[in-house]
């Protein structure tokens, strides 16, 4: 087990080091002069080369990629070219709502999925696992915009029953932290959603055909153990597999979810960062959604050993 | 475009071939209604002049934000624009970026995923380019490249088809791993075979099924990020109607005057579900042991 965990930390870094090059040489090759940036209309050509300098904007691609690695490996993620204010503590202002708006995605999204898959498979070719298949393809399809803008039209313009947009933290209180995240959640959460409720469907209809859920259904276990404690639990671990893999699409959607609903996380800091080509910002932004891509997926990995006890590392 | 050409082909053929639609439609109902969707919004794109003659950036500032009319049919935007008009004609955008991504990221996938499959030597360090960018989110992977560029159609086709090539090859890959032990392609090296032939005739017909369903994603995909990068202001320019950037134009006026982002927004809903359920039909019926246990 910790060999292959050290082995699992160790395959990790060349997928960061590859994110880390491309993200550097995405302010590398970006088109204008951050030294000319810096030292403003009134300098003269001497200044900026002088600033070059000082940037160390002369070096060779490797050594400010070496250099551009150092910083970060010490928690160094640059500074933003307009607000002037370190990339790290830029995103640690805003981490919050982001957290929380993918908190409440992931639970809505999870506890409603899995049980729908396990209906679905248990009802394998009725109109139940049509109706519930049919819903997700639905969910699968409706981008988290178009979703999102039906959503506040119908509960907040017409009904006037939640915030049409903003965001409370949870210490103000629990019933306006809700009332703020249930529409960007239930957007943001229907893709995800779709995509776990099919692959339950998937992997428990393929173990319900096994012959050990034919033994637990003929000593007379009720369905909702079999399904839950049989085939569930052995239909687990493709199922958080997808949930990992899923991950990508929520950090992609709460971009723009929270640039629809208002909230101040981010998503809205990466939306702000393009419109202004503040690439320091657009780099940390990457960086930091990538690290946590890989971070979950390698828990995910983990994870098998307590799903599935016959995975043994 | 090239999404619908298989399906639609085939629903051609066998109406007139087999005589047998109805056993078809019956046997593959979203493959039916995947490929008669796509090919309804295929020919609102092609016919798009002639079903919405007016010129879709025309501005007439005395009727702004009107409501759906017998005149204006999806009303009009802030500048007095005709959202008919626009949403017919951005079905062009979306349609043109979904299938060159497709097409696109597919070529380059197989022959990534072909090479890297078969030549150990390359295989470790293609995947783990494949791997670090596959550990970028789409939209933000697209956003970044946009961010390079100037906007431009075919900038947009060059960011979107980045992020979905790594998936491409790591299905062809994965195919070629699993066939390339197998012992009829051991006989082809005894003989001598030559690597290229053994790529094109043993390797590549194997992936041909697989590729098929995940053009389809792919383009549903690609239509998916287009729409989302100009809803964010980093996509196609606006100077030309695409349903994301029409969306992102009418946030403002949301409140007062919501059809500005409700048609477009459905046009772009039913596109991606013809798309995908075209995909799922077709995965459906190219792998039927998925298919009997349905």
């Amino acid at each position: 087990m910790y060999v292959y965990l050290v082995r699992r930390l160790i395959s990790t870094l060349p997928v960061m080091v590859v994110v880390g090059l491309f993200v550097f040489s995405l302010l590398y090759l970006a088109p204008g002069d951050p030294a000319a940036l810096i030292a403003g209309d009134l300098a003269t050509a001497d200044d900026i080369a002088k600033i070059r300098d000082k940037l160390g904007l002369n070096e060779p691609f490797l050594a400010r990629f070496a250099e551009w690695s150092w910083d970060l490996a010490h928690g160094d993620l640059g500074v933003s070219i307009f607000s002037n204010l370190p990339v790290a503590r830029l995103i640690g202002q805003r981490i919050e709502p982001t957290l929380a708006l993918a908190a409440t995605t992931m639970l809505f999204a999870v506890t409603l999925a899995v049980p729908m898959g396990i209906l679905a498979a248990w009802k394998a070719g009725t109109w139940v696992d049509r109706l519930i298949m049919g819903f997700a393809v639905l969910g699968f399809s409706f981008p988290v915009f178009v979703s999102a803008y039906l959503l506040i039209y119908g509960f907040s313009i017409r009904l006037e029953w939640l915030p049409v947009e903003g965001y409370t933290p949870l210490r103000v209180g629990l019933g306006p932290f809700l009332a703020n995240l249930a529409l960007p959640s239930v957007a943001l959460g229907s893709i995800y959603m779709a995509l776990i409720a099919r692959i339950t469907r998937t992997s428990v209809l393929e173990v319900l055909s096994e012959d050990y859920i034919r033994t637990a259904h003929a000593k007379g276990l009720p369905a909702f153990r079999v399904l839950v404690g049989h085939a569930l639990k052995n239909a687990g671990v493709p199922i958080v597999t997808v949930i990992g893999l899923g991950i990508g699409l929520l950090i992609g959607g709460v971009v723009i979810t929270e640039s629809v609903f208002g909230i101040p996380g981010v998503g809205r800091l990466t939306v702000d960062a393009i419109l202004a080509r503040d690439y320091p910002v657009i780099q940390g932004v990457i960086l930091v959604f990538s690290g946590v891509y890989v971070l979950v997926n390698l828990l995910v990995d983990l994870s098998y050993v307590f799903i599935d006890p016959r995975i043994r590392y | 475009m090239t999404d619908a050409t298989p399906a639609a082909t085939e629903v051609d053929e066998h109406g007139s071939e087999s005589v047998d639609l109805a056993g078809f439609v019956r046997r593959n109902p979203t493959v039916t209604l995947g490929s008669i969707l796509l090919l309804a919004i295929l020919l609102v794109a092609v016919f798009a002049p002639l079903l919405a003659s007016g010129d879709p950036q025309a501005l007439n500032p005395i009727q702004r934000l009107r409501p759906p009319s017998a005149e204006h049919w999806f009303g009009t935007d802030m500048y007095g624009r005709d959202v008919f008009t626009r949403t017919i004609h951005g079905s062009r955008i979306s349609l043109v970026v979904g299938s060159l991504v497709a097409l696109i990221s597919v070529g380059f996938g197989l022959v990534i995923g072909l090479v890297a499959g078969y030549l150990r030597v390359v295989d470790g360090i293609v995947m783990r380019v494949m791997d670090g960018l596959m550990a970028i989110p789409d939209i933000l992977l697209a956003i970044a490249l946009m961010a390079l560029f100037r906007a431009s159609v075919t900038n947009v086709v060059i960011a979107v088809t980045v992020p979905q090539v790594p998936r491409v090859v790591r299905l062809v890959r994965a195919v070629v791993l699993t066939i390339r032990e197998r012992p009829y392609i051991e006989a082809a090296q005894s003989i001598g075979t030559r690597f290229r032939r053994i790529l094109t005739k043993h390797l590549l017909p194997n992936t041909i099924a697989p590729l098929i369903v995940q053009a389809t994603y792919t383009g549903a995909a690609a239509v998916l990020t287009e729409a989302g990068l100009s809803f964010l202001g980093a996509g196609t320019p606006p100077n030309i109607p695409s349903w994301g950037n029409m969306m992102a134009e009418g946030r403002t006026y949301f409140q007062v005057a919501v059809w500005i982002l409700l048609f477009p927004g459905m046009f772009l809903a039913i596109t991606v579900l013809a798309v995908n359920l075209l995909g799922d039909g077709l995965r459906d019926a190219l792998d039927p042991r998925l298919r009997r246990r349905l």
